[in-house]
This record gives C-alpha cells, sequence and structure tokens, in this order.
C-alpha cells in the first residue's frame, strides 16, 4: 500500500508535469519478464576459457613457496598466472580519486592476510578443468597468528595486518589514526546532564546476495582493443581500475555493461575484471571470471562490520545536551571502501537531531577478514541503527514517547549541524507526525504542531565555540585512550562559508516557504523548540584559524 | 509459552549522492530525424530503474511523450563518463546531468520549429505529445518529428546536447571534521509491528506502517518497489543475515542460501507506506533518491520492537532467536512494555 501526502510542502511542488510523477512501466521490463535482457554472462564467445583462482586456506600466513607446474600439465589448462604477471600488482580502489595508499595486490605476494585471498590464477577450456587444476597448485604456507576483533587490532603490539598500514588503521590527513568531530564541548556537557547513558552497538557483516554473482567476460577486440562484459556499478571506475593494474591505456578497454542482477553495494570492487581481461592479454582468447555461490559468499567483499560506542548527556525534560559517538570500522584486510565509508560516518553523526555538543572518533581497522567494501548505506545503517536503539533508551530514560522524544530534538530548516553546515529541506518532523498518524500512536498538541519550517536557526544556528586536541596521532597509540587534551587557546572556528550552489530544479514562482500547512499549522510560540543550551566557555582564544588552515585535505594522497 | 506483541519505531535521515562530491555524471542527448531521441549514458541499472528514471526526466524536460525516448547507458565507447550506481547518487546526478543535456537538445528542437513556423524560439511551448505550437496559438503548430526532419535535412543543426552534474569536491578538517558532505537528505520515520515467543525467541514481524520524504517521486510504481524491497532487506539484516555469525569469530559462515539465512516469502509483512514529497533545491524535479535509506529504519525498529514486547535490549545484530532467548533467561523472561494504540 502506498499513498502520498500531497498536502504536505505542496507550495515547494509543481505537480503539474507530463511525464515525471508517473507510474510509467520501464523501457526495459519486457526484456526482463521474458527473460530476454542480456546480463553481462549471457555473451557467448567461440573458444571461451574459464578462469578460477587458488584461495588462501589461511587467515594470515607468510607463504614459503608456490608450485604450479602439476597445474601447468593438467588437462586443458591453456595458461597459469602468478602475481609477477600482473603489471602493477598493487592497488586501493580509490586511488583514482587519489584517497589512500595503495595496500592491496591482485595475487597475494609473500603473506595472504585474510582467509581466501587469491594467490593463483589458472585458465582452462572448462570451467571444471580450471577447478581441477586449482587443486593442483601447491602452496607452501607459514601460518601467522592473526586478530580479527577491532578494539583487539588497535592495541600497540598487536599483530601487523596490512604493512601499509603497520597501525592496523587507515591514516587520515597524514596526521591522525582516525577521523575526528568536534562541536563544542561534550565533557562539560555530560557533566550538567540530567542523565548521561553510555551504550555499545555491534552490527555483524551482510552478504550483499545479489542474484548475478561477481563476474566478467573479457575478450581479444581488434585494433588491438579488448572488450569487456562487467556487472560493475561503476563502469569506469572498473575500467579505470582494470586499467591501472594492467598498465593499458584506458581506450585500449571498451567496457560493456549497465544492466545489472543486483549489486547493493557489491560489484564496485572490480573482484572479477582485471583478472579476466589479463587472462585474455596473456591467452589471446575470450576469458570468463564467474564467482561462484560459495566464492561469493565467503570471499566477496561483505558489508564490514560496524562498532559503535555512544555517550548521550540528556536533560530530564527530554533535550540531549551531547552526545559523542566512538566507531570502528571493520575493514578486513585491505582499505578498499572503508575509508570513505568512516568519514560518511562522520559527516551523519549525530543522526537527524540538534544536539549542542558533539563529539565523534571514527576509525577505520584492518583485521585478518575478507575486506569489506560498500553496501546499501554503509557508514550511515549501523550508525542508525546504534543511534535510533539509543533514542529509544533515552526516551524511555526520561519518561518521554519516543516519537515525541524525536519530535523534540529533530533538527528543522536553520539549525547548525555538528560539521557546520546549516539544515535546510528537512522533514523529519513531518515523517513521524504522518507515521503516528497512520498507526494511531497518540501525540500530544505541541508535537502534532511541530514543523521542520519553523523554530529552527537563531540561536540553533550558532557555532559553538570548539575545543580541539591532539589525540589519535598516527604512531601514538597511548594519545588514543588519553582524556582530550584541551589545545591551549582552541579558538571558535570561523564561520563556515556557504559552499557552491548548483540549483537546477525551479520551484514555481507560486513558491512562498513558510506558508502554514493543511494538518499542521504553523506551531504557537509554546511550541518553539527550547534554544540551545549555551556551551561552556573554551580556553581563551588565540589568534584565529585561516580559512586556508581550516581544510586540510584527506584527498592529499593524490598519486 | 506466550507470543508478546510489541512496537518500536524509529526515524532517519540519509545523505543523497557520494559524500563530499566530486563524482560527476555526463549525459548526452540526440535526435534522429523523425524526432525520436536516445540518452546515451554511463550509468548501471541495477535493478533500481535508472535507465526508467533518466529517460522519464529526458522526457519530461524535452517535452515529448515518453515513447519517444530511449536509455542507451554503460558502453564506455558511446556513453560519457560516470561514476556510477551507488551513495544514492544515481537519480540526483544522473537526472541533473540528463536535465542539462535535454534542454540543450530542446533550445535545438525549438530553434528548428521556430524557423519553420517563422516565428520567435521564445514564443514555442511543447504538449508533451508531439508537438510544438505557439504560447496561446495551438493552431500554429508543428509536429517533433517534422522539426527534426526540418533540422536534420532543410537546415543543417544537430539536435543534440550534453550534460555534466558535479558537486565540487569538499575538503575535510582533520581537528573538527568540517565538510560539506551533501547537499540533499532523504528522510523516513517506520513503524514495527511484531511479535516475540518467549520459547523459541522466535520474531515474527507483522506489519511496517512508514512515511518516506523523498524529495520527488519520479516514478511511483519504481519508489514503491524500493520501498517494499528495502524495508524487506532492512527486516533481513535485523533478524536474518550475516555472513559471520559470532562475529568477531570468523567460523559458520553461509555457503549458499541454504545456509545463509534471510526470509522466506512466508516472512514478509504487509508494509503501509505514505510519501511525501519536499522538493530537493538541487534535485532532478526535486527528487532524492530512495535507495539506500529505505532499509535503515527497519533496522533499529524491529530492535526497538522487540524491547517494547519483551522488555530486552538486543545492541548486536542480527536479532537471532538464539540471542534473544539468552537475554530472557539473563532477565529472568519477558516483561512486556506499555502498549502503544
Amino acid at each position: 500500500m502506498l499513498e502520498f501526502r500531497k498536502d504536505l510542502f505542496a507550495d515547494e511542488r509543481d505537480d503539474n508535469l507530463n511525464v515525471i510523477g508517473k507510474g510509467e512501466q520501464r523501457q526495459d521490463m519486457l526484456g526482463h519478464v521474458t527473460g530476454r535482457t542480456r546480463f553481462f554472462d549471457d555473451h557467448g564467445f567461440e573458444g571461451l576459457l574459464h578462469l578460477k583462482v587458488v584461495r588462501s586456506p589461511h587467515h594470515h600466513a607468510r607463504i614459503r613457496s608456490i608450485d604450479v607446474s602439476a597445474a601447468e600439465r593438467a588437462p586443458g589448462v591453456k595458461r597459469v598466472i602468478r602475481a609477477q604477471d600482473v603489471p602493477v600488482n598493487k592497488n586501493t580502489l580509490l586511488s583514482l580519486i587519489g584517497f589512500g595508499k595503495d595496500d592491496e595486490p591482485t595475487l597475494a605476494v609473500d603473506k595472504v592476510r585474510y582467509k581466501g585471498e587469491p594467490i593463483v590464477a589458472v585458465i582452462a577450456d572448462s570451467d571444471a578443468e580450471a577447478m581441477a587444476a586449482v587443486k593442483l597448485v601447491r602452496v607452501g604456507y607459514d601460518p601467522l597468528p592473526a586478530v580479527f576483533d577491532v578494539q583487539e587490532a588497535l592495541k600497540p603490539g598487536a599483530v601487523v595486518v596490512n604493512e601499509t598500514y603497520p597501525g592496523n588503521y587507515f591514516e587520515y590527513h597524514d596526521k591522525y589514526d582516525h577521523q575526528k568531530l568536534r562541536f563544542g564541548d561534550v565533557e562539560a556537557a555530560f557533566r550538567t546532564a540530567d542523565h548521561v547513558l553510555e551504550e555499545r552497538y555491534q552490527m555483524s557483516p551482510i552478504e550483499h546476495a545479489s542474484t548475478e554473482t561477481n563476474g566478467t567476460i573479457a575478450a581479444p577486440e581488434t585494433n588491438d582493443r579488448y572488450v569487456v562484459h562487467s556487472c560493475a556499478q561503476g563502469l569506469f571506475f572498473s575500467l579505470g581500475t582494470t586499467a591501472k593494474i594492467l598498465a593499458l591505456e584506458s581506450n585500449r578497454l571498451h567496457f560493456i555493461g549497465g544492466t545489472v542482477g543486483g549489486g547493493f553495494g557489491g560489484k564496485v570492487d572490480s573482484l572479477t575484471e582485471p583478472l579476466a581481461v589479463l587472462g585474455a592479454i596473456l591467452t589471446g582468447r575470450p576469458v570468463r571470471y564467474v564467482l561462484g555461490r560459495e566464492e561469493e559468499m565467503q570471499f566477496g567483499s561483505p558489508r564490514g562490520a560496524e562498532r559503535h560506542v555512544i555517550k548521550d548527556g540528556v536533560m530530564r525534560d527530554g533535550r540531549i545536551v551531547a552526545r559523542q559517538i566512538t566507531s570502528y570500522f571493520d575493514a578486513g584486510a585491505y582499505t578498499r571502501l572503508s575509508s570513505y565509508g568512516v568519514v560518511k560516518c562522520v559527516a551523519h553523526m549525530p543522526g537527524p537531531y540538534t544536539i549542542p555538543n558533539v563529539r565523534g572518533d571514527a576509525y577505520c581497522v584492518f583485521t585478518n577478514r575478507v575486506p569489506a567494501t560498500a553496501m546499501r548505506g554503509f557508514g550511515v545503517t549501523g550508525l542508525d541503527f546504534s543511534i535510533e536503539v539509543q533514542m529509544d533508551k533515552l526516551a524511555h530514560l526520561v519518561g518521554i514517547d519516543p516519537m515525541e522524544f524525536r519530535i523534540l530534538n529533530a533538527y528543522r530548516d536553520g539549525d547548525m549541524k555538528a560539521h557546520r553546515r546549516v539544515a535546510h529541506n528537512t522533514a523529519l518532523i513531518e515523517c513521524v507526525q504522518v507515521a503516528a498518524q497512520k498507526v494511531n500512536w497518540p501525540l500530544s498538541e505541541t508535537a502534532r504542531r511541530a514543523s521542520s519550517l519553523s523554530g529552527g536557526g537563531g540561536p540553533r544556528a550558532a557555532i559553538p565555540p570548539t575545543v580541539t586536541d591532539e589525540s589519535g596521532r598516527i604512531g601514538r597509540p597511548e594519545t588514543r585512550q588519553a582524556p582530550p587534551q584541551l589545545t591551549p587557546g582552541a579558538a571558535p572556528l570561523p564561520a563556515y562559508q556557504t559552499p557552491p550552489a548548483v540549483p537546477i530544479y525551479q520551484p514555481p514562482p507560486a513558491h512562498q516557504p513558510v506558508a502554514p500547512l493543511p494538518n499542521y499549522p504553523s506551531q504557537p510560540a509554546a511550541a518553539t523548540p527550547p534554544p540551545a543550551p549555551v556551551p561552556p566557555v573554551p580556553a581563551p582564544p588565540a589568534a584565529p584559524q585561516h580559512g586556508a588552515a581550516r581544510f586540510s585535505s584527506v584527498f592529499t594522497r593524490r598519486r | 509459552m506466550a507470543r508478546h506483541q510489541g512496537r518500536g519505531m524509529a526515524s532517519i535521515n540519509y545523505p543523497i549522492g557520494m559524500n563530499l562530491g566530486g563524482d560527476p555524471s555526463q549525459a548526452l542527448v540526440h535526435a534522429n530525424p523523425d524526432g525520436k531521441f536516445t540518452v546515451a549514458l554511463s550509468a548501471i541499472d541495477l535493478g533500481q530503474g535508472m535507465k526508467q528514471v533518466s529517460r522519464q526526466i529526458a522526457a519530461e524536460t524535452l517535452g515529448v511523450p515518453i515513447e519517444d525516448v530511449y536509455v542507451d547507458t554503460a558502453d564506455s565507447d558511446t556513453g560519457p563518463h560516470d561514476m556510477g550506481s551507488f551513495a544514492s547518487r544515481g537519480t540526483h546526478r544522473v537526472g541533473n546531468a540528463v536535465i542539462v543535456a535535454a534542454k540543450e537538445a530542446r533550445g535545438v528542437l525549438l530553434e528548428a520549429a521556430a524557423e519553420e513556423l517563422e516565428v520567435n524560439a521564445d514564443d514555442l511551448v511543447t504538449d508533451g505529445k508531439g508537438n510544438i505550437h505557439v504560447r496561446g496559438a495551438a493552431s500554429k503548430s508543428i509536429t517533433v518529428k517534422a522539426a527534426s526532419q526540418a533540422a536534420q535535412f532543410k537546415q543543417g543543426k544537430t539536435i543534440s546536447g550534453r550534460g555534466i552534474f558535479l558537486i565540487p569536491l569538499s575538503n575535510v578538517n582533520p581537528e573538527t571534521g568540517e565538510m560539506s558532505p551533501v547537499t540533499a537528505y532523504a528522510h523516513a520515520c517506520l513503524v514495527v509491528d511484531l511479535e516475540v515467543c518467549d520459547e523459541t525467541g522466535d520474531v515474527k514481524v507483522n506489519k511496517l506502517t512508514s512515511a518516506y520524504e523523498l524529495g520527488r517521486a519520479l516514478n511511483p510504481k519504481m519508489v514503491e518497489q524500493q520501498l517494499i524491497g528495502g524495508a524487506w532487506m532492512g527486516m533481513s539484516h535485523a533478524l536474518y543475515e550475516t555472513p559471520e555469525p559470532y562475529y568477531p569469530n570468523p567460523e559458520h559462515g553461509g555457503r549458499d542460501y541454504n545456509e545463509y539465512l534471510m526470509p522466506g516469502p512466508g516472512d514478509i509483512a504487509p508494509h503501509d507506506i505514505a510519501v511525501l514529497e519536499r522538493p530537493a533545491p538541487d534535485g532532478p524535479f526535486g527528487g532524492k533518491g530512495p535507495g539506500e535509506m529505505c532499509a535503515n529504519p527497519v533496522l533499529p525498529a524491529v530492535a526497538n520492537a522487540i524491547f517494547n514486547a519483551i522488555g530486552v535490549r538486543i545492541d548486536t545484530l542480527p536479532i537471532t532467536p538464539e540471542k534473544i532467548l539468552r537475554a530472557l533467561k539473563a532477565q529472568g523472561g519477558a516483561r512486556p512494555q506499555v502498549r502503544r494504540a
């Protein structure tokens, strides 16, 4: 059942459009329902070869020896690919946008860092022959101790998972072992709060479980090019990654895709493209590399586990005055996209609520498990679970209805967010009101009259004086657990600058914001949310920071 | 043994597009001599409907019937660059690029029509049915087809357009986390009604009720499929699936759909949805993107409903029967909380 609440925000919309807003059938529906749509694996080639990889049975081990002689002589085998055959055998996905250090080989060298890591690839006439030959590859291992818990991995003296990041954490800004968020002064606010609640939340890894597993068919094209039928969620992202690993000019690759049997983030890593194309280059034949279901479930990168520790200060009247979140993202053995998810998580703190004092510390941690990657909402899904269960506990603690509690603390147009940008186009309050209405959840008059359009801004738009600290410098884990060191003379940061606007949508000329809505008349003064408490005054300011110093870039590692 | 009813809720917002920006999408639009349009992209259709939403945005902007537009996507030789389909960026980023390209193509189309009609192009409007006419004078008109043929064979004009949409990359302050993550947020509130069996620890979700604010539902049918499918995934995340059931112990991972638990057809709950539309100032026709966020409110709402039913808090996902039974044992049995409505 789906209904539209056209009465809400009606004056911000032109509903008289021709095609937009109509439930038109998709252009490819007929092909989908008749089974004629072609996915990557529906492209047949004469003389197609099949690629399979040898995977590590150990979570962490030194590779003592690799013997492929028996595999090379096995029936149907056309080629064995070893690490030294990969032109650029070290990459990190986000190097394409200049973020992070190359830390992951296509085929393992010297060491395996997770169970299932590819070591050798075998190409044969049939899937069965390739799988049989994979079993004939002899790899000698010296097993190493492994680390699986993120907080264990961060301890000094922990097993080093990935030598590119010897502290087992991604390095942010060449300075810190995590990404910080500082807004106001949580410690001072905890001291004045009526209640303080600290809780720990854990989200386990998740498999994408797409109908179609990861796979690629690559074939030599005329003119010394290669056609690549790909399931990638980012066509040029995968093309660029493949070109880098194979040291090819990008225009020698002709990627075709766009119709994919489910992704959910599991087809961003280019798990199969580089080896399939390398196989086509080395054999001069079309090569198909497709993960089986078991490979996909066990060794295809999952949504990474997230651990969030939330500490809140709340007043008896329900106002949250401080929120501190410490987050640990389990990246597995290599970075892939986890470093990005961490920054997205920090941007999402403290959730859709206006809280005057917020502190965040988020770590991207390496462990000896399958590298994690993107999945539907990663960086946010686990944090939302944690925040919203915490909100339920807080409401319970202060004896306020959970919906009322959300509305009381909800962000509104004009409020300052913890990452120092003003909220606009908000609608959390209206969503809560409509959901309440649908299930006959009783709301007070004040909650029913609340609106995202009013009551925000003013004192809620202020950037509070903020104390910063030097905790978690790279290579100094002992500073991580230390109480926040108040930087002498930390100054309030300068007012934010509006980012460049990119307006395209033009509301109709009649557009008049802040008109009373039919069901939710603009609220009376009594319903105005309480202004943010005045944050405590920090140490006396020193020289103000300059605009140039405000943005040290996470993207400085362009290489 | 008793089955305890519980109701829980959660509310969320979600950022639209790649965090920090810096993720461009391009679009190319051109007409054949009969006035039929092709939109060339490199966006990926994962089943979410990327092709169709681009098609509707192009048809609306061009002012032509939807049947006259097809989207050709993801051939790197013919489609222009696009970052990809992830981070709820497709509709917002690609949609805006399509608008820019379609506007340019529409401009040439109207110029060609103006030349044939001997009027000023600024006075022309489209009726969305394949005709172009002078504003306020429907009889002074030309078909899109005739205008396109004239452009191609008589006037020598290319009815085409190029579009790109890029939100410049934001930096991040290492000390404070100051940044410009995204420009638009979608919102949701969701209520879960469920029952928990205190003997088996089994949770049965009976009903989902939700309100989603999505900017504008560009295609309501596709929005509905996203919201229903996404909520199912949220339910699965909350109660069923993980490749590491005893994380951080890495063992016991499922190898196939027999071992990897997900809700089956019998576990699907009815979902009653309200859609709110507060247009994003920089979204295509105000659109945001329901793609990722629709799963998110379900996880905490389920956990909160379980607390409401039996009075235990499970803070580690997924909430399996084993965890529920252990928590009930530790608590000394179910303690149902206040019933809501």
